[in-house]
């Protein structure tokens, strides 16, 4: 400490406050935000030209080709191309527009198509019961998504003729009811036998355990499109000779088993997140093994893995698009086959096909990621509930 | 008494006489029926020898304190009790049953013996209500107004009945070792296992649980404390047992074993813990 | 209860069977053990019945007899003539791995460069890789793929109208044409003085080591280690040049009028499908690089800034060996996907090892078995060698903690 004639006594007391001051306009405001997130040093300043360089070169180009020079309507080939309507033309969204149905639901017979809207509207209700956290009865929401709407969806898709419903081939099924269809019974299945194996894998039954590790280490050792592949010619091999597989439900059954693998990591980190005091504080209150698992165990353990298993169920609707290489029409599959239908050659036409794929898929999947994000941000803010 | 209730007194320096308890609670617990006897209990943890030759019988009504160094067995020892931990050799009898492999035994153990732990362990998914009726609802399958009714009796008298509704996460730390002891208590247990209740408490918050293990003392609960609380020791033990390197080292009523502890270990600890 | 323990609690401890756990637990295994074996002994029986009806051969013999088709993409020789179904093998295992190899080195490349411009301070370039993660792992690999192959590569110009980068690199609907890089005969010398230098960078930063245990000096290891390494072959390269002999040279795709000649072709579907790889992983592979350096604590390089380590230091000593502690598991991850999607070729018609093998061998041969074990056996290898090798790294770098 330096003497001086403004050193402050030994003891002081302060009796007038000094007011707050605006900030120089270097410290805040636009100009500051500026200089602090764009014009930092002369390296920063020239990484933001070079973005804002890759920003003028994608967007506009983007944009003309999706917004300004999409073509909105028409009826065939003609109104997509640019010899004939005289001007550059951009996506064709007439042709996805006219295909539309196809799209939806592939060759379903049109007068039976109430059916998949009802299926549509039954997944709505399921997905939202579960997904909304607060939502009542989550555990009625869990055994309608789980059992209730499986058998449901199944009588009404493919049809039972003694309750008036006629049959529908699966062979005539397609497009996104397809990708809907395969990516929920991929959910259904692998999330039960996902916890199975799961608790497999933390038993302390020696065969159990290694018999878990082996399931789920091979399913996700190998690629889909191999288990895919697999399904398609050695399920009908392992069934007797006159049992006969329908060829939409064997790459279910590979979708299936392989992301229960998938599933079944992610509930086991869920379960090594749960303290070893959860287990002990249930056993001294003479829980038995059954009960701890169900009342204390499981139910916090499935809490924590919901972003996990949102992300994996991501992942899942992603693959799904895999069936098409083995013949499923799902919706890549359709827009595949769309592409090259002879009424509508027109050069932008394959990419508006890839486009509003993209679209669908992107909403989807981001959609879902922001859940699995936000749920993520409540779990860690709300440990408190 | 001390040397009555302790089967391996070569393992003890010989009392002196003089110091010898008059404490009241001997003549009560004297005739007592036996709530826990321990036979040459020995456990080990891989090569590690925590538990060695521990003769230990607890007799009804009786509060008993434990202390000792970290790593010296005192957890491991009560957590046997209800089995938590398997003992290798030796025999635990709780409540006239003896603890084996068999499952059935062992969940007749855990409804009789209650166990407060240091972390709480309470169930953070399940409102603090939900935590208490738990057990009594799928154990002893009490219907559930009536679990209620028990679990806000014991919420009462843990002094928290108006924090039934909220989740332990929302509760001070004193707040939720009360409530497992509630929870603990909602089961009707005769015999209570408390491992460290207060060490994982904020200093302010000592005193609360504290209290309200004074009261179940008071009513004739038959309590085993781990924990280094020497002041409670001096106002509820019967008996304070020092142990050390898997063995109990010195036994006897607090006021002797205060006033005049007779092992170096235990003189060299007590120096080091009351200042 | 009496005083004394009562006489049926004395006795020796008697189990009930029904509620011993050893015995639950053996009779659980056993039935599980039974369960699986009963059903595998169905399956093996209902296969053996059902090929023995469809007269398909079984066993590997197979793998012995002449293909018969052709692969226009081998890295090893391979004739549709003479050459036999485990050749066919062997080079969809080579072009697996080629595409792998080269899609993990770029895709590292990329994805560490969005992964770092994510955190970027600079709040456009921090945006815009946020946009490039966000779209590109939200649309699915296949759709990707087909846009890149039918939608971009397919569009392009015939090869008289190439595009051309510089006078050497062409691009049109049959690829990209770049020039084929010729070793000279005593081109040897340059990764020769290569391993020269690297030992001796290893050398000097061994002296560097003991130099400051001895007297606190710091040698210039890093400075000193690159002209090593980078120098040496540099070196090397000059003095053979001035010699006379280019130890490489390279063969330039020359332009005719129809078509190009010369240089290294890489088909369309090659393109497509590293470019799709590569473009989809980078961006989780940037997912992890960002998550991996926020998990490293502020407190972290604030601590060793208040120790007086300077930003380079800070970043080197005390961030990095954290951030990569963190990253390293998820990447391998990362590459193992990368590594198993490139099977998606078969949907381009890249001969990798599920289409050549899986595709047409299996069409041929209708021995679905082998081939199916065959090639799930070579990912199974490559995935259980790579978690191994994980488990021993993390075993190595884990913290050590009570």
């Amino acid at each position: 400490m330096t003497a001086g004639p403004q050193t402050l006594p030994l003891s002081f007391v302060r009796r007038d406050a000094v007011p707050p001051a605006p900030a120089p306009a270097l410290v805040s405001g636009p100009l500051a935000w500026l200089r602090a997130n764009l014009f930092s040093s002369p390296g920063n300043a020239a990484l933001t030209l070079i973005a804002l360089a890759i920003v003028v070169l994608v967007a506009p180009p983007l944009l003309r080709f999706l917004v300004v020079d999409a073509v909105w309507s028409g009826q065939n080939r003609d109104a997509c191309r640019p010899e004939v309507v005289g001007h550059p033309v951009g996506a064709c969204w007439a042709f996805v527009a006219d295909k539309i149905n196809y799209f939806v639901y592939g060759s379903y017979p049109i007068e039976e198509r109430w059916r998949p809207n009802v299926f549509f509207a039954l997944m709505a209700l399921g997905v939202g019961w579960l997904l909304w956290l607060d939502a009542p009865r989550r555990d009625l929401g869990a055994a309608y998504f789980f059992v209730a709407f499986p058998v449901a969806s199944f009588v009404l898709l493919s049809g039972v003729p003694a309750l008036g419903l006629a049959k529908v081939p699966t062979s005539l099924w397609g497009g996104m009811l397809v990708t809907l269809v395969v990516s929920l019974v991929g959910i259904v299945a692998s999330l039960p036998l996902g916890i199975l194996l799961a608790l497999g894998r933390r038993s302390r039954l020696p065969i159990v355990r290694l018999f878990c590790v082996i399931f789920i280490e091979f399913w996700r050792g190998v690629p889909l499109i191999t288990v895919l592949f697999m399904a398609n010619v050695m399920l009908p091999l392992f069934l007797p000779g006159d049992v006969s597989v329908d060829r939409l439900v064997r790459p279910l059954v590979g979708i299936a088993l392989f992301s229960a693998a998938y599933m079944a990591e992610v509930v086991r980190g869920g379960l090594q997140a749960i303290p070893r005091g959860q287990a002990e504080g249930a056993m001294s209150l003479g829980l038995s093994p059954w009960h701890r698992m169900r009342l204390v165990i499981l139910p916090q353990a499935l809490r924590i893995v919901i972003p996990g298993i949102v992300n994996s169920f991501i992942s899942l609707f992603k693959d799904t698009s895999l069936v098409s290489i083995v013949g499923i029409f799902d919706f890549i599959r359709t827009i595949e086959s769309a592409r090259v239908d002879p009424a509508w050659a027109a050069p932008t036409v394959v990419m508006t096909g890839y486009a509003f794929a993209a679209l669908f898929y992107f909403v989807f999947c981001f959609g879902m990621s922001r859940y699995a994000l936000f749920v993520e941000r409540r779990l860690a803010s709300g440990q408190k509930r | 008494m001390t040397a009555s209730t302790l089967t391996a007194p070569a393992t003890l320096p010989d009392i002196d006489p003089d110091l010898a308890p008059q404490n009241t609670s001997a003549t009560r617990l004297a005739s007592a029926p036996e709530a826990v006897t321990l036979e040459k209990v020995n456990k080990w943890y891989g090569a590690f020898h925590v538990l060695r030759d521990v003769d230990l019988t607890v007799r009804r009504g009786e509060r008993i304190v434990i202390c000792g160094p970290s790593g010296s067995g005192k957890s491991t020892l009560i957590r046997c009790i209800n089995r938590l931990e398997e003992h290798q050799a030796g025999r635990i009898v709780v409540d006239g049953i003896e603890l084996t492999n068999d499952l059935k035994r062992i969940d007749e153990i855990r409804r009789e013996v209650g166990m407060v732990f240091q972390h709480f362990n309470l169930f953070p998914h399940l409102t603090v209500l939900e935590n208490c009726t738990l057990a009594p609802i799928w154990v002893k399958k009490m219907p559930k107004a009536e679990a209620e009714a028990v679990a806000m009796r014991y919420l009462t008298r843990v002094k928290i009945p108006n924090q039934a509704a909220k989740y332990p996460g929302q509760l001070s730390g004193g707040q939720q070792q009360r409530v497992a002891i509630a929870r603990s208590l909602c089961m009707s247990p005769k015999i209570m296992l408390f491992d460290e209740p207060t060490s994982a408490l904020d200093p302010e918050m000592v005193k609360e649980v504290l209290d309200t293990m004074v009261g179940l003392a008071d009513e004739g609960m038959t309590m085993l404390c781990v924990t280094h609380e020497m002041g409670f020791a001096r106002q509820v033990a019967d008996r304070v047992i020092f142990m050390d390197e898997g063995q109990i080292v010195e036994s006897n009523t607090p006021e002797a074993f205060f006033r005049a502890p007779q092992h170096e270990r235990t003189k060299l600890f007590l120096s080091q813990i009351l200042h | 209860m009496s005083n004394p323990i009562p006489a049926e609690a004395r006795a020796a401890p008697r189990v009930s069977p029904l509620y011993d756990p050893r015995i639950r637990a053996a009779a659980y295994q056993i039935l599980l053990l039974l369960a699986v074996g009963l059903a595998a002994w169905a399956a093996v029986g209902n296969a053996a019945e059902n090929l023995r009806n469809a007269r398909v051969a079984s066993g590997f013999g197979f793998l012995g007899n002449t293909a018969g088709f052709d692969v226009n993409q081998t890295l090893i020789p391979f004739a549709a003539a003479n050459s036999t179904y485990g050749t066919a093998f062997l080079v969809g295992l080579t072009n697996t791995l080629m595409v792998a190899v080269i899609g993990i080195v770029l895709a590292t490349l990329l994805g560490f460069t969005v992964g770092v411009a994510r955190l970027s301070p600079n709040w456009i370039v921090a945006r815009l890789a946020g946009v490039y993660v966000e779209t590109l792992r939200n649309i699915p690999l296949l759709l990707q793929l087909l846009f890149w192959y039918v939608a971009v590569l397919a569009s392009l110009p015939a090869a008289r109208d190439s595009y051309a980068f510089g006078s050497s690199v062409f691009l049109n609907q049959r690829g990209l044409y770049v020039p084929r890089p010729m070793l000279a005969a005593d081109a040897w010398a340059i990764p020769a003085a290569f391993g020269l230098g690297l030992a001796a960078a290893l050398a000097f930063a061994a002296r560097a080591r003991r130099e400051q245990a001895r007297s606190g000096r710091r040698l210039p290891v890093w400075s000193v280690g690159i002209g090593l390494v980078a120098g040496l072959p540099l070196a090397a390269w000059g003095v053979l040049a001035l010699s006379g002999a280019a130890p490489l040279s390279f063969e330039v795709p020359v332009k005719g009028t129809f078509n190009l000649r010369g240089g290294m072709q890489l088909y369309p579907e090659f393109v497509a499908l590293v470019l799709g790889l590569t473009v989809y992983t980078a961006a989780f592979i940037a997912e992890v690089v960002r998550s991996g350096i926020q998990a490293v604590s502020r407190g972290q390089s604030e601590a060793a800034r208040a120790l007086g380590l300077k930003p380079g230091p800070t970043l080197r000593l005390v961030v990095i060996p954290q951030a990569m502690r963190v990253i390293v598991p998820p990447l391998t991850s990362q590459y193992l996907n990368l590594t198993k999607n490139s099977s998606l070729a078969v949907a381009i018609g890249y001969p990798d090892l599920v289409q050549v093998f899986m595709g047409t061998v299996l069409n041929q041969t209708g021995q679905a078995v082998e081939v199916v074990a065959i090639t799930m056996a070579v990912y199974l290898t490559i995935s259980l060698l790579t978690a191994f090798v994980m488990n021993v790294y993390n075993r190595r770098v884990a913290l050590v903690e009570r």
